[in-house]
């Protein structure tokens, strides 16, 4: 007897330690990479990590940033080497199908069961899932209006909420300019902030239906009317000069810090730019939020879109092939929705978990979370719809449209033939 | 080596005539020092630098965007495209304009400077330090500091025209000017260089031919045309080489100044294949920019070594 309890204490005390050693061995990080330039929302993050921790021993999360630009340049080289994060940050369309094709990306189809998944607004999975699988998890969206600063269109006599079609916008332009005011302003360097007005001018004139004939070949594609008339609209606007001197020179942080000093009136952007506008004006308060409106973007007499149609982003996480489990486990536990409600209600971003917008308490944010949850067409923004190096060439026209040195024909021309090229 | 100690091939070697000295000698030491040394360095050769130009070669023909192996074969379409596309051919003007710019500017600055200094007078090795400033300072600085110059609200260039009473031009957002603007800067950053070649070269020149020059009567320019350009001849050839090689290889000082734009308007060949081939992960045809710059580079640097510094 003493013999067998002596064994069963041994076999105790190795199972014990065994488990004791596999706890010690199932140390796992996960490494979480993203591009989040404000202090605050990337503090907010690590918060949801150290709790993450706290309630899951043996796990660590490691949160790391990468600058936007850097961070894109890197990750096709980071997703293949052994090193790559277990978490990274997606813009999805082109380049989700890229990544999702190379096999570098874990099919979350499995673990997004029915409640984790059902906690999201459906056009938000939608936009993670390629080939009938899950393939991401969604965090936050974005739509692209015109934000106005209400002191300037005060002093030229404009009533923004009177501006709804393109006319109405050369109007107030012209007014503007009659007051000695710089309309617009934008970040041409960058491309991307002027591939918003053709992009979302071929959603106003040509609605849903035309981009997806396009991805689909039918007509000429990309070079169809919907597309040429498109810059033609916009050219328009860019025969006025509606731009601050030397925009074509401006970055996208530049640009919003000058939007944020009042040297414009306008600037078509997305959300984001509550942010980038404080933290790059020259006083770091920009215009205050009972200075600054929004209107969203006019619609084209005789366009096909719905005025309801949106374009924005719908950004999230990514789960790299070989992650371990935890992973996923933590992004579960990242999109509670008690987790994104503290986003929504600290004005960071709009999340797009079902149940957390009535947080928001920005107006402007408000209203724009109010509009991407009617719109029936979300559209993704075109350069990340369409890949990387299809998007490129849709930057690249808009900026060659805004600076008077391409024809709308070709521009239309040019996106289809990269579009051609990249099948 | 080991056989010269001996007496007798000491004595050969100090006979023979030096052509055959190398030959007759040292072949069966040299042979042992080949083998015994090339296959390191070979071996470092191809691992870094025949290899990734094969590769790179091999990747031209595929339509790849960096993710797995290549699979889509294309062919020649890369390089059909790549000579299609309008902004590759502002990037070759523009590598020319440089180039061209280069020598007729720059070089010709930085000979007149270099005599200006070449003499050991007081102060000029001063001057020589200024001169010589940008080129040590690193091209992103460099860039950095010229885009503050440029800049249409805070820059040097506004403000003098401003004093003028006369609109600020953001130079770098002008398509037609930009590139302009890049030129001066490129002038302003390796001049220094060559103005040290020179003075290297110009003190070189034995002082006694000037003296008798200046004996028999002949002007400046005489003397500059009949004794400094010819026994310069060498310097000035490889300072051409090096602003030529310079010139086509241009990449880190636009990309903090322009990144190429506006509208491609400051594109060159390597920003090119960096903007179109690297940040579009288009690796494939970002490869075929890769051989073309290439070859250029080869043919130019060897057909230049053959026919004009043959005898350097």
């Amino acid at each position: 007897m003493s013999y067998k309890k002596l064994m069963l204490a041994a076999a105790c005390a190795i199972t014990a330690s065994c488990s004791g050693m596999t706890a010690a061995l199932a140390d796992v990080t996960v490494r979480m990479m993203h591009v989040e330039q404000n202090p605050q929302v990337t503090g907010f993050w690590n918060d949801i990590a150290r709790r993450y921790e706290a309630s899951h021993p043996g796990v660590k999360v490691d949160v790391q940033y990468l600058e936007n630009e850097a961070y894109k340049k890197k990750l096709t080289t980071l997703l293949q080497s052994s090193d790559r994060p277990n978490i990274i940050y997606s813009w999805a369309g082109g380049v989700l199908r890229d990544q999702v094709k190379a096999g570098v990306i874990e099919d979350l189809t499995p673990v997004m069961d029915a409640p984790w998944k059902a906690r999201f607004v459906p056009a938000a999975v939608q936009a993670y899932t390629v080939n009938d699988k899950i393939y991401g998890v969604p965090m936050h969206t974005a739509q692209v209006g015109f934000f106005y600063n209400k002191d300037l269109f005060a002093k030229a006599g404009i009533d923004a909420s009177s501006i709804k079609t393109w006319d109405d916008l050369l109007g107030a332009v012209k007014k503007l300019q009659a007051a000695g005011i710089t309309p617009i302003i934008t970040g041409g360097a960058d491309k991307w902030p002027v591939h918003f007005y053709w992009s979302h001018l071929a959603i106003r004139i040509g609605g849903k239906d035309a981009f997806e004939a396009a991805l689909r070949g039918e007509g000429k594609g990309f070079a169809d009317t919907t597309f040429i008339k498109a810059g033609e609209v916009f050219k328009q606007l860019v025969d006025l000069k509606p731009f601050q001197a030397g925009f074509l020179g401006a970055t996208y942080p530049q640009s919003a810090g000058q939007f944020g000093d009042g040297k414009g009136a306008m600037m078509l952007m997305l959300n984001g730019l509550l942010n980038t506008m404080k933290a790059n004006s020259a006083d770091k308060v920009g215009i205050p939020d009972d200075k600054l409106g929004w209107f969203p973007f006019p619609t084209v007499a005789g366009g096909k879109g719905d005025p309801s149609d949106t374009l924005g982003g719908l950004n999230g996480w990514l789960v790299t092939k070989g992650s371990p489990k935890e992973a996923a486990d933590f992004l579960k536990f990242f999109s509670e929705a008690e987790n994104q409600r503290q986003a929504a209600e600290r004005g960071f971003y709009i999340p797009v978990v079902i149940g957390t917008q009535d947080a928001i308490k920005n107006p402007i944010l408000r209203q724009i979370a109010e509009n991407v949850s009617k719109s029936k067409y979300h559209q993704l923004y075109y350069d990340q719809m369409l890949g990387p190096s299809v998007g490129a060439v849709v930057n690249d026209i808009s900026a060659d449209l805004a600076a008077g040195r391409m024809k709308p024909t070709e521009a239309a021309e040019a996106v289809q033939q990269a579009w051609e090229l990249a099948q | 080596m080991a056989t010269s100690v001996t007496g007798g091939t000491a004595k050969a070697v100090f006979q023979a005539p030096s052509w055959l000295r190398a030959s007759s000698t040292s072949i069966g030491g040299s042979t042992a020092i080949v083998l015994l040394f090339l296959p390191p360095a070979l071996f470092l050769f191809t691992l870094f630098v025949a290899l990734p130009m094969g590769e790179a070669a091999w990747y031209s023909f595929y339509n790849w965007n960096g993710y797995g192996a290549p699979t889509d074969f294309v062919g020649w379409r890369n390089f059909e495209l790549l000579f299609a596309n309008r902004a590759f051919r502002i990037a070759l003007t523009n590598n020319l304009l440089i180039i061209v710019v280069s020598l007729a500017i720059q070089l010709p600055l930085a000979l007149g400077m270099a005599i200006l200094l070449a003499d050991r007078v007081r102060g000029t090795a001063t001057f020589r330090l200024i001169f010589f400033l940008p080129y040590i300072l690193a091209e992103i600085a460099a860039g950095l500091i010229w885009r503050f110059v440029y800049d249409g609200e805070y820059g040097l260039f506004a403000k003098l025209l401003g004093l003028f009473g006369a609109d600020p031009i953001h130079i770098l957002a002008e398509p037609d000017i930009a590139i302009y603007a890049i030129m001066v800067v490129v002038i302003w950053k390796y001049f220094g260089f060559h103005m040290m070649l020179y003075i290297a070269g110009l003190q070189q020149i034995d002082r006694s031919l000037y003296e008798a020059a200046h004996i028999d009567g002949a002007t400046g320019w005489q003397i500059f045309r009949r004794i400094t350009v010819p026994l310069l001849g060498s310097t000035i050839r490889l300072s051409v080489f090096f602003a030529i090689l310079g010139s086509i290889q241009l990449f880190d000082l636009i990309m903090p100044l322009t990144k190429g734009g506006p509208s491609d308007s400051t594109q060159t060949m390597v920003t090119y294949l960096y903007t179109y081939g690297v940040t579009r992960t288009r690796i494939g045809f970002g490869s075929a920019v890769g051989v073309v710059l290439f070859l250029i580079c080869v043919v130019f640097a060897f057909g230049y070594k053959r026919v004009l510094m043959r005898h350097d």
